[in-house]
């Protein structure tokens, strides 16, 4: 009797979690599904059954170059990524390891500049990107999606470290590892699977920023995020070309996301039961 | 040859390769068919201008106007050229942030540009932005349905005859509409439209000081008309329908009549993609019997930010895109129907343009209609038909366009959405010092 309840229970949750994957899931799916319909059925209102056309995706390809935004889109999210993580290891470390009084304060601090819609400081940055001459640069670029997403980083690597057992880097302190070799040899090792997923989740969010990316770039440094902007259309049929060019956009970091599962999960979930 | 002759003859090369280095112009524009097709033909102007390269950057149209502005009020130089609309234009080329258009070439005959249009771009006698494509807005209707429901459509309706008309038309049990109008909020979506219809009852934003009009009765009796008529006659949901979603309907033959771009003659007019293609009708936009029509005037021009390095390149690719030359280009590479209309009017003298295009005398007829500088029946201070040639207008008009998507979708009546609209817009005018 109790195995029933128990196996009704197990089958419940599985129902109830395909059906929360499923809502989550459905904006892009319904992309995918959308990208193969023509303009006329695109528009025509919902349906979960296309014509099978690829008519979009000639359009696309013969309308824009892929290539070069895909090629921005992943040297700024992986240099951006590396900065950041370059940053942050030390960061994060310092603050686990070696707190003060203001500790809290200061990384309350760095969550704060997150709290800030990005849009009140669009001109003062326009300006600063103007007088460095790094508008349309993919440096300035990735030095801005470093900055965006540091807070982040720090936080879930400081998340990370704080499980690791300071016990442990008292022991190679001991055996005479420096601070670099702390870090380095013992602390970064004990801690991939937090800084990989910190790392692919970074990747993804530096891969999807949409604000500036937009705003701060025209053709040499434009990412993916603008080759699916420029398919919107004030008079005339967009929506199925716009899904095309999505489906193309989030293609690569879907893939990525698919074989990472494992690693993003492990990474999200450590340290969660101890 | 020694070392040093090598050297010299090396960095010689060097330097004379860096000055016949191409000149690169960056374009921001919209994704129009008409500006995708000119991306596709641009050969044609590098083959004459080898020393000059063309980059584009497309954008959704708000973001372009918000990039663009940016850029523009902080002096970037990150485009050479820009394609802004007939509202942008007066206000930017008072603010210094245009070039004048003076130097277009012996050949381009200025003369040629539809007058209509060529004052919308005009500020103090000279040209700051050339137009690429111009469109005026008229009524499409069904010939078919018209017969069937026994009326004859005047080429210059009223707009009793055409709440009539739209009424009869109506067949709720066969998806058909008798008149589809945009509902969606937005100055250049439902404003677009409820103010030109506004300026054929006789009402005005503004009156000569500033002070807003919605508390009058031309206003209550423009949107009285609209949500009734929308009520009985419009499709479903009609709140959120903007000139993509009422294009789709018209297609699909779910439309008896829809009022709006004359550029969306050539999408409904085409077989391969309209269901009703050869069973469109046109005529002019309706009035009251005051003076004035409901159809408004917008032309997507090509402009120089004051901000450019490249001047004289910017000023000969505007020249080469808005030309008699560009527009036979088209014509010799795609066909007649599909030359950007509404900019020459030797374009509307060319008989092969004439036979393609069946909608174009009601077109050019209906850009002469319009008259920006004298929008409405009473005085204004302000230039433009469809919208107010102000800073402020693009926020109070958004917002005033929410009122009255709301109202359309019964979210209030006519009465508080005007009550609204009077408020908010005397608020925002007070605030900007048009008011004291």
């Amino acid at each position: 009797m109790a195995r029933a309840v128990s196996t009704r229970r197990t089958a419940a949750f599985t129902i109830a979690a395909w059906i929360v994957a499923l809502i989550i899931f459905f904006p892009i799916l319904y992309t995918i599904i959308t990208s193969f319909k023509s303009e006329t059925e695109a528009i025509q209102g919902f349906s979960l059954i296309p014509s099978g056309t690829v008519e979009s995706y000639v359009e696309v390809q013969t309308q824009k170059d892929y290539f070069k935004p895909f090629m921005n889109s992943v040297m700024l999210s992986i240099g951006s990524t590396l900065i950041a993580l370059l940053i942050s290891v030390p960061a994060a470390w310092s603050m686990a390891f070696s707190p003060t009084k203001k500790t809290k304060d200061v990384l309350m601090w760095m969550l704060s500049t997150k709290m800030m819609p990005a849009v009140a400081v669009l001109v003062p940055i326009y300006l600063i990107f103007r007088d460095f001459g790094l508008l349309d640069s993919r440096l300035g670029l990735t030095f801005m999606l470093t900055m965006i997403n540091l807070p982040i980083v720090i936080w879930m690597l400081y998340t990370y470290f704080r499980e690791i057992p300071g016990e442990i880097l008292e022991a190679a302190r001991m055996d005479g590892a420096s601070l670099w070799g702390e870090i380095i040899y013992v602390l970064t090792p004990m801690a991939v699977p937090g800084i990989a997923s910190t790392m692919l989740l970074n990747i993804i969010l530096a891969w999807n920023e949409a604000f500036w990316t937009i705003r701060l770039t025209t053709t040499n440094a434009a990412p993916l995020t603008a080759f699916i902007a420029s398919f919107s259309s004030p008079q005339g049929l967009f929506w199925a070309k716009l899904s095309a060019a999505s489906t193309l956009a989030i293609a690569p970091i879907l893939i990525m996301g698919w074989f990472s599962q494992k690693q993003l999960v492990r990474g999200l979930t450590f340290g969660a039961v101890k | 040859m020694n070392l040093k002759t090598f050297l010299l003859g090396t960095c010689s090369a060097v330097v004379i390769a860096g000055f016949a280095q191409a000149e690169t112009l960056t374009i921001a524009t919209v994704n129009n068919g008409d500006m995708v097709r000119m991306q596709g033909l641009t050969d044609d102007f590098t083959k004459t201008n080898p020393d000059i390269q063309l980059e584009w950057v497309t954008l959704e149209e708000n973001v372009l106007r918000e990039r663009v502005t940016t850029d523009i009020a902080t002096k970037g130089g990150q485009y050479d050229v820009l394609t802004i609309g007939t509202y942008e234009v007066p206000i930017w080329a008072k603010q210094g942030w245009l070039l004048p258009l003076d130097n277009l070439g012996a050949d381009y005959d200025v003369d040629d540009l539809l007058p209509a249009i060529r004052a919308g771009l005009t500020l103090d006698g000279k040209l700051y932005a050339a137009p690429f494509y111009g469109e005026s807005s008229f009524i499409m209707y069904r010939k078919d349905l018209m017969e069937k429901a026994g009326l004859t459509m005047p080429d210059a309706p009223t707009w009793e005859f055409v709440g009539e008309a739209a009424r009869k038309m109506t067949d709720r049990a066969a998806g058909i509409s008798g008149i589809c109008l945009r509902g969606k909020a937005g100055w250049g979506e439902n404003m677009a439209f409820l103010t030109a219809t506004a300026n054929a009852f006789g009402a005005r934003w503004f009156d000569e000081n500033w002070k807003p009009q919605f508390d009058q009765p031309e206003w209550k009796n423009t949107l009285d008309m609209y949500v009734k008529l929308m009520n009985d006659a419009g499709p479903q949901g009609a709140s959120s329908n903007g000139f993509n979603e009422n294009l789709a309907l018209f297609q699909q033959g779910k439309c008896g009549m829809w009022i709006d771009a004359t550029v969306a003659a050539s999408f409904v007019t085409n077989p391969k993609d309209s269901t009703v293609a050869d069973k469109v009708g046109f005529a002019l936009a309706p009035d009251t019997g005051l003076g004035k029509r409901g159809n408004w005037l917008w032309a997507w021009s090509l402009g120089i930010p004051a901000g450019t390095q490249k001047a004289d390149a910017a000023q000969k690719f505007v020249s080469w895109a808005t030309s008699k030359h560009y527009l036979n280009l088209v014509a010799e590479k795609e066909g007649w129907a599909n030359v950007p209309p509404g900019t020459r009017t030797s374009l509307y003298a060319n008989p092969g343009y004439q036979k393609a295009a069946p909608f174009a005398k009601m077109t050019l007829d209906s850009i002469n209609a319009a008259d920006p500088t004298k929008p409405t029946v009473k005085p204004v201070p302000y230039v433009g038909v469809q919208f107010v040639a102000i800073p402020e207008f693009q926020g109070i008009g958004t917002t005033v366009g929410q009122l009255f998507s709301a109202a359309l979708a019964g979210q209030m009546s006519v009465d508080d959405a005007l009550a609204q609209a009077q408020q908010v817009t005397t608020r925002e005018m007070t605030r900007g010092g048009y008011i004291k």
